[in-house]
C-alpha cells in the first residue's frame, strides 16, 4: 500500500465523472424514461376509456335497436288496424250506398206502381165517367151534375 | 521455478510508476491511465445513449443503460429521502465506474502486461522494469480517492442539510445524550471522538472491502497462471465465472453503502 499522488488525480477523475453524469447523463435518461412511463400511463388509460366507450356506444345502439323495432311493430300494427278500418269502413260506405240504391228503386218502383195505380184509376174513374155519361146522357145535365161527377172521380 | 514465481508475482504487484524516488508526488500512471480510460468509457457510452434516447422503440444499448439507470434510480430512491440531484448521479457513477475498473481482472492476467512489455522493448526500454498493473481498484489510491471523496459528500450533505451549527452540535451531542451542563460538557469531547472515528471508518471500510476483494483476486489469477498451461483452465475458468459476481457485487456494494451514508447524514438523529 503506498499512497501518492494518483489518490488526487482519481479524486479528480472521479469529480469529473460524477459532473460529467449530474449534467449530461442522468437528466435526459430519466427525463426520457419518466415520459415514457406517462404516456404508457396515458395509453393505458386512453384505451380503458375506449373501451368503456365502445361500451357504452353498443348499448346506445342495443337500446336505438330495440326501440326502432319496437316502433317499427307499432307501425305495423297501426297500419293493419288502419288497413282493417279502411276495408271496414269501404264496406260500410258500400252497404249503406247499396242500401240507399236499393231504397231509391223501390221507391221509383213504388212512385209507378202508384202513378200506373193513379193512371189506371183515373182511366177507370173516366170509363166509370164515360160509362156514366152514356147511361146518364139523358137524364143528367153535365153542367148540373158536374160537382157529384168530380166527387165520383175523386173517390174512384 | 521458485525465485523465478517470486520474480513473476512481484513484476505483476509492481506499478507503472512515474517516478519512484519522487515520495508522495508520484503517479501511478498505469492506474490513473487505464481508470481514466475506463470513465471516458463509461461517460461515452452513457451520454451517447442519453443523447439518441428514443422514447419509442429504444434499441438493446438504450435498454441494457436504462435497466442500469432504473437500477439506481429505484436503490436511491428507496433509501435516500432527501431531495439532491448529486446522489443519484453519484452512485450511477460510482457503480459503473468501479465495474468498469473491476471487470479489467477478468482480462488474461498477462494480456497487457506483455503487450506493454513488448512496445517498451520496442521503444529501448528494458522489458524488465517495464510495469503494467491493469486493475485500478486493486490500487489503494483509487480506492480511496473514491471513497475519500465519499466522505467529503458525507460532510457536504451533513451541513446542508442540517446547518455548520446543527451539524456541530451533533458531532457533540451525539451518540450519548446528556441532561445536566457538567454532563454535556463532560460527552462532548467523548461524542467527538466517536463521531470521528465513525466518519473515518465509513471511508476506509469503503475502500479497503473493494481493495482488498480486487487485489486478492488479482493474486489469484497471477498465481493461476503459474500452473502448466495445459492444467489453468481447470481453477482459471471457475475462478473467472465466480470473479464475474464478485466485481459486479463488490461494485453494487460501493453504491449502495454510499446512499446509505448520505442518507444517513441528511437525516437527524
Amino acid at each position: 500500500m503506498e499512497f501518492n499522488a494518483t489518490l488526487l488525480g482519481q479524486a479528480i477523475t472521479f469529480a469529473i465523472l460524477v459532473w460529467f453524469t449530474m449534467k449530461f447523463v442522468w437528466p435526459p435518461l430519466t427525463n426520457m424514461m419518466d415520459e415514457r412511463a406517462k404516456r404508457i400511463a396515458d395509453g393505458l388509460a386512453a384505451a380503458e376509456r375506449g373501451k368503456q366507450d365502445l361500451e357504452a356506444a353498443e348499448k346506445r345502439v342495443a337500446d336505438e335497436l330495440r326501440t326502432a323495432k319496437q316502433q317499427a311493430t307499432e307501425i305495423m300494427l297501426a297500419a293493419e288496424k288502419r288497413a282493417s278500418q279502411i276495408v271496414e269502413e269501404a264496406k260500410e260506405a258500400a252497404r249503406t250506398e247499396g242500401a240507399k240504391l236499393l231504397a231509391d228503386a223501390k221507391g221509383q218502383i213504388d212512385q209507378e206502381v202508384l202513378r200506373a195505380k193513379e193512371a189506371l184509376r183515373e182511366q177507370v174513374a173516366e170509363l166509370a165517367v164515360v160509362g156514366a155519361e152514356k147511361i146518364l146522357r139523358r137524364e143528367i145535365d153535365a153542367a148540373k151534375h158536374a160537382d157529384l161527377l168530380a166527387s165520383i172521380k175523386a173517390e174512384l | 521455478m521458485a525465485s523465478n514465481a517470486t520474480e513473476y508475482i512481484k513484476h505483476h504487484l509492481t506499478f507503472w510508476n512515474s517516478d519512484p524516488s519522487a515520495g508522495f508526488w508520484s503517479f501511478h500512471v498505469d492506474t490513473f491511465s487505464v481508470s481514466l480510460l475506463l470513465g471516458f468509457v463509461f461517460a461515452g457510452i452513457f451520454a451517447l445513449v442519453a443523447r439518441r434516447a428514443r422514447l419509442e422503440n429504444p434499441g438493446r444499448l438504450q435498454l441494457f443503460v436504462e435497466m442500469v439507470v432504473d437500477m439506481v434510480d429505484t436503490q436511491v430512491k428507496e433509501i435516500f429521502h432527501g431531495k439532491s440531484k448529486v446522489i443519484a448521479p453519484l452512485a450511477l457513477t460510482i457503480f459503473c465506474w468501479i465495474f468498469l475498473m473491476n471487470a479489467m481482472d477478468l482480462l488474461p492476467v498477462d494480456l497487457l502486461p506483455w503487450i506493454a512489455q513488448n512496445v517498451g522493448a520496442a521503444l529501448g526500454h528494458d522489458p524488465h522494469h517495464v510495469y503494467l498493473r491493469v486493475v485500478p481498484s486493486a490500487d489503494v489510491n483509487a480506492t480511496f480517492a473514491m471513497s475519500l471523496s465519499v466522505m467529503i459528500c458525507i460532510i457536504g450533505f451533513s451541513i446542508s442539510a442540517k446547518g455548520l451549527g446543527g451539524w456541530g452540535k451533533e458531532l457533540l451531542t451525539t451518540p450519548f445524550h446528556a441532561h445536566g451542563t457538567v454532563m454535556k460538557v463532560i460527552l462532548a469531547p467523548i461524542n467527538f471522538a466517536f463521531q470521528m472515528i465513525e466518519l473515518l471508518a465509513k471511508p476506509i471500510s469503503l475502500s479497503l472491502r473493494l481493495f482488498g476483494n480486487m487485489y486478492s483476486g488479482e493474486l489469484i489469477f497471477i498465481l493461476i497462471a503459474l500452473l502448466p498451461w495445459g492444467f489453468q483452465w481447470i481453477l482459471g475458468a471457475p475462478w473467472a465465472i465466480f470473479h464475474i459476481l464478485v466485481i459486479t457485487l463488490q461494485a453494487f456494494v460501493f453504491m449502495m453503502l454510499t446512499i446509505v451514508y448520505l442518507s444517513l447524514a441528511v437525516e437527524s438523529h
